[in-house]
């Protein structure tokens, strides 16, 4: 058994009229990564904000690394780094000023401060820009300098809020490469993002939140499991046309069939080859579809089977028509 | 459930104290907002020109047709004091225009999350805007001696008026931290400094005596902060009695620091 480093129960937090946590329970375990997935507004950025202290809950707990983040703030602010989802660096600052100052005030020794920071520009490839003001540096310099500014005191416990937003695919790809290190090194690691692929490639654990609220909280595969591998989309246009393709795919194949509107979505485990099969099966009808998309499944995806409604959709329109067929809908 | 995290909370490495940390906090938080003074010098020269360009107007423009009863001076000696005030108290937007651009980019929510000082963000940001005010304030006295100023006191008699001026635009930091805290936004903090700060300076002696605006106007710009601090600091430089202005003016400082600081704290945990 291991050991946790975050514990939160029943975490609530209200802005207003919005509530943005609405009961909240988490476990995160020490050395491992844990994604928090959710669409725009799901109060994952509020979370974070809770447990970095930066926030007061309204009601609740919170435990980091054994620390109450409302009762000993000071304590889970010295083992922990917040790489927030706006880049918080000072612009007018090089970038070896700005991890100067986040080491001052992260109390780090002195003369541990530029070792440290030169370490840090290294490992990010922003050696050759470290002298330059902030303002210079593209969007992916100064996410990954406000990533490097969060490890400045090593902290045994990192929240990184949708980290690889804005960045290309070579940086994201070594952002994600650094995160496996950190926890190699033993960090553990709390993010977010709006990705299930994200999540799935880093995470060993997964919650989807939405409107507060953590709607499943299992790994990578479990979650998956229940959405297939490969997601068809095809859309068949005229009146009745896209019901009468559904009627006869849901009959004909054994993977899930839904309807919504004039577009059909196929989930399967069977990768491409249901792409197939069910091409085969319209033409049989002497039926072809408008447009085909075959993609992996998307957090969009995951929404739709936990929550029968898609990630946009806000509480005035729960009941989107969906018509599902056949298959394992959550 | 068994939801209690296992690691045993002890006090290890991380949790040592590093000798003087909250002054360390407030030099690194004083340092940063001084480079930026530097390396974007617009915001010096801004602040710079403004009361330049009044020394001049007033002392070449209007200078001539304000008259001064009673006294035994010429404008400019009249004048300068009131622009020490003016570029001190204009001075103080960028106080807001900092803090809350902090606000805006997020900074705010870094500092939030470090084992800093609490102190340490508005302690460090007044503290560099009072380094940037002796600097300007210095500036326009070389100004004023350009354009014929004379001290009619003593050495001591700038000194404690510099000081006193400095005192009045550290008080109003505060003011001006408090509101861009409360804004939360550089444009709407200083839309929304202009219109409190213009009578504030120009309904005051700074320009002119207060004798010669209508009667109702005569006793708001007698007794408000800018008008009295005005009049203090000319008693200093020019002679006259002056422990009642001085007396006065600290009490506006002072009333001004225990209102506002408490505010601008409560503000600050809050800010995100
Ligand atoms: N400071 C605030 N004041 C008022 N409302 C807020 C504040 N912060 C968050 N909210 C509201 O709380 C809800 C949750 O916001 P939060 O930022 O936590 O979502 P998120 O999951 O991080 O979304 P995103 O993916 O867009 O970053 C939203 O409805 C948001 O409008
Ligand atoms: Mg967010």
């Amino acid at each position: 058994m291991t050991s946790n480093a975050i514990v939160v129960e029943d975490l609530h937090k209200r802005f207003g009229d919005v509530e943005a946590l609405a009961g909240i329970d988490l476990e995160v375990a020490e050395g491992t990564v844990f994604g928090l997935l959710g669409p725009n507004g799901a109060g994952k950025t509020t979370a974070v904000r809770v447990l970095a202290t930066v926030l007061q809950p309204d009601g609740g707990r919170a435990e980091v690394l054994g620390y109450d983040v409302v009762r000993q703030p000071e304590a889970v602010r010295r083992r922990i780094g917040l790489a927030g989802q706006y880049a918080a660096v000072d612009p007018n600052l090089t970038g070896r000023e700005n991890l100067r100052m986040v080491g001052l005030l992260a109390q780090l020794v002195r003369s541990r401060i530029l070792p440290r920071a030169a370490e840090l520009l290294e490992r990010f490839d922003l050696t050759s820009a470290a002298d330059r003001p902030l303002r210079t540096y593209s969007g992916g310099m100064r996410r990954r300098l406000d990533i490097a500014a969060s490890l400045m005191q090593r902290p045994p416990v990192l929240f990184l809020d949708e980290p690889t937003t804005g960045l290309d695919i070579t940086s994201r790809n070594e952002l994600w490469e650094m995160i496996r290190e950190l926890v190699n090194e033993g960090t553990t690691v709390l993010l977010t993002t709006q990705y299930l692929e994200e999540a799935d490639r880093l995470a060993g654990r997964i919650a989807v939140v939405d409107e507060g609220r953590v709607i499943a909280n299992d790994t990578p595969e479990a979650l998956k499991s229940q959405l297939g591998s490969t997601v068809v989309e095809m859309d068949v246009r005229g009146n009745g046309r896209a019901h009468d393709a559904v009627r006869v795919l849901s009959v004909r194949l054994s993977d899930r069939v839904e309807q919504e509107g004039e577009r059909i979505r196929i989930t399967s485990e069977r990768g491409a080859d249901v792409l197939i099969e069910a091409l085969r099966i319209l033409d049989d009808q002497g039926m072809a579809p408008d447009a085909l998309t075959v993609r992996e499944p998307s957090l969009d995806d995951v929404f739709l089977a936990l929550t029968g409604h898609h990630a946009e959709d806000k509480q005035e329109d729960k009941q989107p028509e969906l018509a599902t067929s056949k298959g394992g809908a959550a | 459930m068994s939801s209690t995290a296992v690691s045993v909370p002890a006090t290890d490495d991380r949790d040592r104290r590093i000798p003087f940390g909250a002054a360390r906090d407030i030099y690194a938080i004083t340092q940063r907002n001084l480079i930026a003074y530097r390396r974007v010098p617009q915001l010096l020269v801004f602040s710079t020109i403004q009361p330049v360009i009044f020394v001049l107007m007033f002392r070449y423009v209007f200078g001539g047709a304000i008259t001064l009863r009673g006294l035994p001076y010429p404008y400019v000696d009249f004048l300068m004091p009131g622009i020490f005030t003016q570029t001190v108290v204009f001075g103080a937007i960028a106080t807001a225009i900092g803090l809350s651009t902090d606000v805006k980019s997020g900074l705010m929510e870094r500092f939030h999350s470090l084992p800093m000082a609490r102190s340490a963000v508005l302690a460090g940001r007044t503290m560099a805007d009072l380094i940037r005010n002796v600097f300007v304030v210095v500036l326009m006295m070389v100004v004023g001696f350009l354009v014929g100023w004379r001290i009619h006191t003593n050495v001591f008699g700038l000194i404690s008026g510099a000081l006193l001026v400095m005192l009045f635009a550290y008080a109003m930091s505060w003011v001006f931290a408090t509101v861009g805290l409360a804004v939360g936004d550089p444009e709407t903090a200083q839309a929304a400094a202009f219109p409190v700060l213009a009578p504030l300076v120009f309904a005051s002696s700074a320009f002119v005596q207060v004798e010669s605006m209508p009667a109702w106007l005569q006793v708001f710009a007698r007794n408000q902060p800018v008008s009295v601090t005005v009049s203090a600091v000319r008693a200093l430089v020019n002679g006259g009695p002056t422990a009642i202005y001085v007396e006065h003016s600290l009490a506006w400082c002072i009333g001004i620091l225990v209102v506002f600081a408490p505010i601008a704290v409560r503000l600050y945990r809050r800010a995100v």
